[in-house]
């Protein structure tokens, strides 16, 4: 097997060990951090700070290095600009999370733990997905 | 292991995936983007997206089955506030360009101001959703 994939496999791996033993696969632990007028849970915080105090050192010194170990170059976001589309589409997000509590990676994981919440949950995360691609390339095939 | 720490560990299990996919392939570990380009991006760039995401869903939900946490009430959502949830999280995440992982654990360790708005955004408007839903309409999802 490709070793780009088997790294890719790994980082899945730990990522969705990180997210089980974190317990955000349960979403009534994320909205308990979103209450903050009811009985609110920080555990959200805890992961949020152990992952960033992780990433803001270390992807610094990555990113000291010319290239990544296994690929020609890094390959990072390229848009800068805060603008309508980045804030809209971040606070659509917000809402949806806020109704459930699942967001992308856990609700993943929940699906592959056997919860029916997100069963019912990521067909529909996708689809949300697909709609919003076709939204856009409708758009753009508009302007031409 | 109190709850606290067992949210540190886990978000330094994260950070450390975040770290590795990064030094690895040179990739961000978004993954809403990383589900996002499944379907859209070149075929030679999909194979690494498959094995992620299988190895999220593989050890997480294997995880999931020794640690402890609560499934009965994770099998009782309403199912059209999950349908509507859904769509609108896969909506949004994909015209905002990112999620929790994406922005959050990844855009704010590379300290980008542009994914620090984005927080700022969902982050107020999931908190402002709980809260009509929670003690405004005294519905719980």
């Amino acid at each position: 097997m490709k070793s780009t994939v088997l790294a890719a496999f790994f980082s899945g791996a730990l990522f969705g060990l990180g997210l089980a033993i974190s317990g955000m696969t349960d979403r009534f632990v994320v909205l308990g951090f979103l209450d903050l007028a009811g009985e609110f849970n920080p555990q959200l915080a805890f992961v949020l700070a152990g992952a960033v105090a992780v990433t803001a050192i270390a992807f610094r010194l990555v990113l000291r290095l010319p290239q990544p170990v296994l690929a020609a170059g890094f390959q990072l976001p390229a848009a800068t600009a805060i603008d309508r589309q980045l804030l809209l589409g971040a606070a659509i997000f917000g809402v949806g999370w806020g109704l459930v509590g699942f967001c992308p990676g856990p609700a993943l994981v929940g699906l592959a733990g056997g919860l029916r919440d997100a069963m019912i949950f990521v067909p529909a995360m996708l689809a949300g997905s697909v709609t919003h691609y076709l939204m856009e390339r409708r758009a753009k095939i508009g302007e031409e | 292991m109190g709850s606290w720490a067992q949210g540190l560990l886990g978000g330094a299990l994260i950070g450390l995936s975040a770290t590795l996919l990064l030094w690895s392939i040179g990739r961000i570990a978004g993954i809403s983007g990383i589900v996002n380009g499944l379907g859209t991006a070149p075929r030679s760039d999909r194979a690494w997206r498959a094995a992620f995401l299988l190895g999220l869903m593989a050890a997480g939900g294997i995880a999931m089955q020794f640690l402890p946490y609560a499934p009965a009430r994770l099998q009782t959502g309403s199912t059209l506030i999950l349908l509507l949830a859904g769509l609108l999280v896969g909506f949004g995440t994909r015209m905002g360009g990112g999620c929790t992982s994406g922005h959050g654990v990844c855009g704010l360790g590379r300290l980008s101001w542009r994914s620090l708005a984005a927080v700022l955004s969902f982050m107020a408007t999931a908190m402002a959703t709980v809260f009509v839903m929670r003690h405004l309409i005294g519905a719980l999802a």
